[in-house]
């Protein structure tokens, strides 16, 4: 077994780090020693010494544009950024100085002046980085005066995002996660100068250009120039409707970071907390969205199977492999751009949004005595891509919207709120029927590498006849886990496997064809790591040889997600799937399934609805979909859009 | 425009200095330069042999390393390098090749002004003829181990790709805006590579250098700004023009030669550079005195330094590549304080506020274009009294 990660392409200003060699750099009279190449902010951060940032984000390349975190360096005339000053011979460093303390208010006072919007009507009020520098700066006027009116205005910026321009200050964090983090390059900057301003090509709204709305942008945004489109006045309004049944179904991830937006520290998860606030709140039944995760597993574990044997062995290349996870809106979007050509690749099951909302209004409704029309059917998501799918114009299998509304963490935070409720002091409750309490496969969706190891998890068992933790301890498949760019990942199916299930024993005769066969698969989180690995595959490399490969868009997995809280980084993020991970274990503990073929409901659901199994006719109508190549650009103006 | 004095430029002797460098070899041409005591011609005075010193000893992974001409001649008050670029090409092209031969490089680069794109098709016609005379292409001279070739890429307008790393990003196909100044172009440059960008003066005075000799160089001008020095000389004088002095000229001896001795003020190095009012006009255009890529725009005693300064920071507002909040907002501010100053709305305590914003835009701006931009204002306020001109009102 292997796991290594695709080369990271060189960041082009930062000299190469020696780790061999250190040097010991006197940041305001305190010593501290640092590999040669450490950045003065970063040895400063070391060393306990505060400087500020605006420009900077840990996730990010630096960039050395907002200067606010200038110093002084021994022998330099000028004031140096420290973000992007690399250390490499013993320097003393002053981090205040009457001249330094002056530019930082007046870079502060300077962003001030162009920045037209007021605080109190501000989504970012109080988690704002402009906001708090002006507080540690004790600013008390407007030193170069003030915007009286809006240069821009606020503008949807396609499905899932909304800018307004006039908060903006210029720190491209946004464009250089769009290209640098991402991938993606759907925004830039134009114009020059005083006019300089993030925009797409052509200005076109987001969704007329490549956007993926995965809305990392929106989480390293400093201020509120970049939020996610709210929907909480529609939620609402369906919520003080009596003639409408509202339900909601829950992502993993919020659960394991909705508990930062109170105040708990990441990683304090708050599920059945959050079970019983949405009561609360008025919504009729609460849903794990965890239910589908475990169906997906089952689908496209079903398809995986059925797909490999096909095509290795019947030599049947109409369904390519590997096969790529299509869970992640962002990611869909993604190749439905950049490459096209791989959709035959894609999974064709549905999110587990998507699944559900099929299946509350096809199924659920009749079963709870209810008007397929008059449910209302909310997703709570860590995702503002999630907001795009849901709008899909596939997605309407049940002859409805399948997904009324698409929450993310942050709007069910201020929704919570605005109720008069601190989720952490509520008492728990559980998940209503009749989906129930999913698996814990279906938590560990929340992480990157997630799906992977339900699948695993599902299919070895299926394979191979026997308990997976027999192959894996406690059934923690942890060489696919951590947040490497790229985890590749091989695993050699014992000599011995097992009978076919009787549930899809109609499409495979049975597994001899897998004995000994070493499967490969891969992880990818964040597009542009995705894009790498689809690189790779392009030009024939090891990534072309895997069976399967896990892609996800948002660095971390869903819990690193653009709809979840703010600030994020790797230690939060890092903090948020630990949680994860620890709610899949203690299932184990209480006795709940941890495979998504052994939650009852999914079974029962086999049962009752889709009895012709998986991949059958009605899991195709209801659970599974189709894609569309989009290519690069899609639209040349609005007209066509109509048409 | 006029040449207004005999430029030593023109007796030098074509394809002495590129003879002389091929013969002694990379070493020797480095060291000469260094005794030349050379100092950059577009302004900022780096001493031209180190830096070809770094470049050459900078590791270059893929064996490339770059020359550039900076050609990008966008300071306003500046036209010497249309000069030279009109009339002594030759010499400009025998110096990127002597700086190819001393750092090691086969590609060079002439990086042209967007609107001095007539003259391209005449710097096509001198490269062409150069490499037919074996000057240029493979096996410079018959050198066998030593190639080089010179092209011509034309900028877009912005002043910005003036500054070298801003010039390099847009050879590279982005937008122009400068780089974070470590590692040096010398270090990493065009692509990664190590890469020596000077400016057309810088090249040409090269190409005398290794003709006439370091010695010879050194002996004309003052220890520290050694050589002559082209200096574009406009504004309010009889004569305007380019014109060559021994660096260490004093302010007085270049406008009694262009006929501008009753100025009240000149500004020296263009729109970045510093407004020197009439009781400093024994200072001397040095490196280490009043410093100047060439621009020399002389206020006659009606001109009101107001009008200059709205001018200049409306071209910063202008030009400024947005990139930093000094440069992109400060700018602006200033130009705002100006206009204030001429409507008589200004008052002391924003005025204060001001001159602080200057300072802090010339130590915490990006690039020299930001360091630069508030000087002529922040000049201009300190000399307010004998320039003859109110600025504060309230």
């Amino acid at each position: 077994m292997t796991t290594t990660s695709l080369p990271t392409p060189a960041v082009p200003t930062a000299p190469p780090p020696t780790p061999s060699s250190t040097v010991t750099v006197t940041i305001d009279g305190r010593e501290v020693e640092v590999a040669s190449g450490t950045t003065i902010l970063d040895a400063a951060r070391l060393a306990g010494v505060r400087i500020p940032t605006l420009c900077h984000h840990p996730d990010l390349p630096p960039s050395g544009l907002c200067r606010l975190c200038i110093v002084e360096v021994e022998g330099q005339r000028q004031a140096q950024a420290s973000c992007v000053y690399p250390i490499t011979a013993p320097v003393a460093i002053r981090t205040h100085s009457p001249r330094i303390g002056q530019a930082r208010r007046d870079i502060i006072d300077l962003l001030l002046s162009e920045h037209y919007g007021d605080c109190r009507t501000c989504a970012r009020n109080g988690n704002c980085e402009l906001q708090d520098l002006a507080v540690e700066y004790g600013v008390d006027r407007y030193r170069f005066g003030e915007r009286s009116e809006p240069v821009h205005g606020v503008e949807a910026f396609g499905p899932s995002i909304v800018r307004d321009m006039d908060k903006c200050v210029l720190c491209l964090r946004c464009v250089r996660t769009c290209a640098e983090l991402q991938g993606v390059h759907a925004i830039g900057v134009v114009g020059r100068g005083d006019t300089n301003t993030i925009s797409t090509f052509m200005d076109l709204p987001l969704d007329e250009v490549n956007c993926i709305n995965c809305g990392q942008c929106i989480n390293r945004c400093p201020t509120g120039a970049l939020t996610a489109r709210d929907v909480t006045d529609d939620v609402w309004a369906a919520l003080e409707d009596p003639t409408k049944h509202v339900v909601i179904q829950t992502a993993p991830a919020p659960r394991a970071a909705l508990g930062e937006e109170f105040g708990l520290e990441p990683g304090t998860p708050v599920t059945w907390q959050m079970n019983t606030a949405l009561r609360e709140i008025g919504f009729d039944r609460v849903f794990d969205t965890n239910f589908t995760a475990d169906l997906t597993i089952i689908e496209e574990g079903t398809e995986l199977l059925l797909r490999l044997y096909r095509n290795l062995v019947l030599g049947d290349t109409s369904m390519p492999v590997p096969q790529f996870t299509s869970c992640s809106p962002g990611w869909v979007k993604y190749i439905e751009h950049g490459y096209p050509e791989f959709l035959p690749n894609m999974s064709t099951c549905k999110s587990p949004q998507q699944m559900f909302g099929a299946l509350i209004k096809a199924w659920y409704a009749g079963r709870a005595g209810v008007d397929p029309a008059d449910v209302v059917s909310v997703a709570l998501m860590p995702c503002t891509a999630k907001k795009f799918e849901a709008g899909r114009p596939e997605m309407t299998d049940s002859g409805f919207a399948d997904v009324d509304h698409v929450l993310t963490a942050r709007e069910l935070a201020v929704m919570t709120r605005q109720f008069g409720l601190y989720l952490p002091d509520m008492p728990p409750s559980d998940f209503d029927d009749p989906f129930g309490t999913a698996s814990g496969s279906g938590i560990i969706f929340g992480a990157t590498g997630g799906v992977m190891e339900a699948a695993l998890r599902t299919v070895l068992e299926l394979v191979t006849g026997q308990q997976v933790e027999n192959i894996f301890d406690h059934a923690d498949i942890t060489p696919v886990r951590g947040f490497d760019d790229v985890r590749y990942v091989e695993l050699t199916i014992p000599d011995e496997v097992g009978p076919v299930p009787e549930l899809i024993a109609h499409l495979v005769p049975d597994w001899n064809w897998l004995r000994g066969v070493t499967l490969k698969v891969a992880v990818a989180h964040g597009t542009a790591n995705a894009g790498r690995v689809m690189e790779d595959i392009k030009a024939g490399g090891k990534f072309s040889e895997c069976h399967f490969i896990e892609f996800m868009a948002c660095p971390g997995g869903c819990l690193g997600g653009g709809g979840q809280p703010i600030p994020t980084n790797v230690e939060i993020r890092r903090a948020r799937a630990k949680a994860i991970y620890a709610e899949d274990s203690a299932y184990g503990e209480q006795g709940r399934a941890r495979k998504s073929h052994e939650n009852p409901a999914v079974v029962r659901l086999y049962s009752e609805l889709l009895t012709d199994g998986p991949g059958g006719h009605t899991s195709h109508h209801l659970l599974h979909t189709e894609y569309t190549p989009r290519g690069s650009f899609i639209r040349s103006d609005g007209a066509e859009k109509e048409a | 425009m006029s040449v207004r004095t005999p430029m030593t430029l023109a007796s030098i002797e074509l394809g002495a200095g590129i003879r002389n460098a091929c013969t002694e070899g990379p070493d020797e041409v480095i060291t000469r330069v260094k005794e030349s005591g050379l100092r950059g011609r577009g302004g900022a005075g780096f001493p031209t042999g180190l830096k070809w010193d770094l470049a050459r000893q900078a590791p270059a992974p893929d064996g490339r390393r770059y020359v550039i001409c900076n050609a990008d001649e966008g300071e306003p008050g500046t036209f010497k390098d249309r000069v030279l670029l009109e009339d002594l090409a030759d010499l400009v092209f025998e110096g990127m090749t002597i700086a190819g031969c001393a750092i090691g490089a086969s590609e060079g680069i002439v990086y042209l002004r967007g609107e001095y794109v007539y003259l391209q098709d005449g710097l096509e016609e001198t490269l062409a003829r150069r490499r037919a005379a074996g000057l240029l292409g493979a096996g410079v001279r018959g050198r066998p181990d030593f190639d080089f070739d010179i092209s011509i890429r034309i900028g877009s307008g912005a002043y910005v790709c003036g500054e070298e790393t801003a010039l390099i990003e847009s050879l590279e196909g982005r937008r122009g805006e400068p780089r974070n100044r470590l590692p040096f172009p010398v270090v990493r440059g065009l692509y990664q590579a190590p890469t020596v960008v000077n400016n057309v003066e810088t090249f040409a005075w090269v190409a005398a250098i290794m003709a006439r000799g370091s010695a010879w160089f050194a002996s004309i001008g003052t220890p520290g700004s050694s050589g002559p020095k082209l200096l574009s000389v406009s504004g309010d004088v009889e004569r305007p023009g380019v014109y060559e002095f021994p660096l260490g000229v004093s302010i007085h001896e270049v406008l009694a030669a262009a006929g501008g001795e009753d100025a009240k003020a000149v500004i020296v190095g263009g729109a970045a550079g510093q407004c020197v009012p009439r009781r400093d006009f024994g200072r001397a255009i040095a490196y280490d005195d009043v410093s100047t890529g060439g621009a020399f725009i002389v206020l006659g005693e009606r001109r009101d330094p107001l009008d200059v300064a709205e001018n200049f920071m409306e071209f910063f507002v202008d030009e400024s590549c947005g990139q930093c909040t000094p440069c992109r907002i400060g700018n602006v501010t200033i130009l705002e304080g100006v206009r204030a100053m001429r409507r008589g709305e200004m008052t002391p305590e924003r005025l204060r506020d001001l001159v602080k914003l200057g300072h802090t835009m010339q130590a915490a701006s990006k690039c020299g274009l930001g360091q630069c931009s508030a000087n002529v204002f922040l000049s201009i306020v300190e000399h307010a009294d004998v320039l003859g001109r109110e600025l504060v009102h309230a």
